[in-house]
């Protein structure tokens, strides 16, 4: 019983931080799940895709990817690239989840941008148990992108109505976790150098390009400025 | 379809080590048994905020500032998830008020 109530209140307390991603992926998932089938591939190609990869914008290359040459090791490296941004994420959340036990390893599966932002900035109460919490909001991600893309493989044309703009819903909750983040600290250089090096990047290197070297720019600002950056942490 | 079954499972499955991959390595290179070296944990407390900077930025990509409606409509409504959410503080409100305004502008202005 204890368990099932801790459960129970990990749940509760997650699910409304999920609900903007429940927009989102529900919404983005069925247009994955369209896009692969009028790409001419069948149903279980989506759906098999989500419930695997789980990292929305690869899924949308890998869909050319199937469609291209085979080349298995550029596919590797395309892929690596595209996702190198989890490695920061994997930085940050090392001690949060292994503190998670056993549940690590679904959390750190299941690591996509969305469930990364809201795990690694939320203040859990502390009633509620810390590792149930991650992972029921990482589990309800998964789902709602997992229904999206199948309602969208199977039903496809029938339920794309005029969503034109929705997809502004991600963007909003990144905009929303940074600001919160930004509130709750104390110095806002990280914030800033994350901010400027990704600009600058974007439009120096231009889309296809610019996450690479602005991961690059921002470790090295932080290992050449790590004492003054320390010190400023501290202060206040 | 150019590639044969096998040579689309080979393909899919390439993808999904490379996301595994860039999901697990910092786990790997770092375990628990071993105390974390110190340079890692500066990197851990203060890449969060540099990571959602990226994030955000990311988010933005796709948006075009020398062609349509040139990033006005993005600006607007980003700039009312902003002032809503320190206005009110409520994380859904925030969302939903400038995602809606962003459909409106979308599909009726721009």
């Amino acid at each position: 019983m204890a368990r099932k109530h801790t459960l129970t209140r990990a749940l509760r307390a997650a699910f409304p931080y999920t609900i903007p991603i429940l927009t989102g992926f529900i919404f983005l998932g069925i247009a994955f799940g369209y896009y692969m089938n009028t790409a001419g591939f069948g149903a279980v190609y989506p759906i098999v895709i989500s419930a695997t990869v789980f990292a929305g914008s690869m899924e949308f290359v890998t869909v050319s990817l199937l469609l291209s040459a085979f080349d298995p090791v550029r596919v590797l490296i395309l892929t690596l690239m595209i996702n190198a941004r989890h490695l920061f994420y994997g930085l940050s959340m090392l001690d949060k989840y292994r503190a998670a036990g056993r549940k690590q390893y679904a959390l750190i599966y299941g690591m996509c941008d969305e469930t990364f932002s809201i795990n690694c900035t939320v203040d859990i109460p502390p009633v509620v148990d810390k590792g149930w919490f991650m992972l029921f909001v990482t589990i309800l991600n998964y789902l709602y992108w997992l229904f999206g893309t199948a309602v969208g493989a199977v039903l496809g044309s029938l339920v794309v109505i005029n969503t034109e703009g929705l997809s502004f819903v991600l963007t909003a909750l990144f905009v929303v976790i940074f600001l919160e983040q930004w509130l709750k600290e104390k110095a806002h250089h990280s914030a800033l150098l994350g901010l400027g090096a990704t600009l600058l990047c974007l439009l120096l290197f231009g889309k296809e390009n610019f996450i690479l070297p602005a991961m690059l720019i921002i470790l090295a600002c932080l290992t050449a400025f790590k004492k003054p950056l320390e010190k400023a942490g501290e202060r206040i | 379809m150019t590639m044969t079954m096998l040579q689309q499972i080979i393909t899919v499955c390439m993808v999904i080590l490379g996301t595994i991959a860039t999901r697990f390595l910092p786990f790997l290179l770092f375990p628990s048994k071993k105390p974390t070296p110190k340079y890692v944990q500066y990197l851990g407390k203060m890449l969060p905020s540099a990571a959602l900077g990226l994030l955000v930025i990311y988010s933005f990509k796709d948006v075009s500032i020398l062609s349509g409606a040139h990033g006005i409509p993005e600006l607007i409504a980003t700039a009312a998830v902003v002032l809503l959410h320190l206005w009110k503080r409520q994380m859904l409100l925030s969302i939903a008020g400038g995602t809606v305004l962003y459909m409106l502008l979308l599909q009726f202005v721009f």
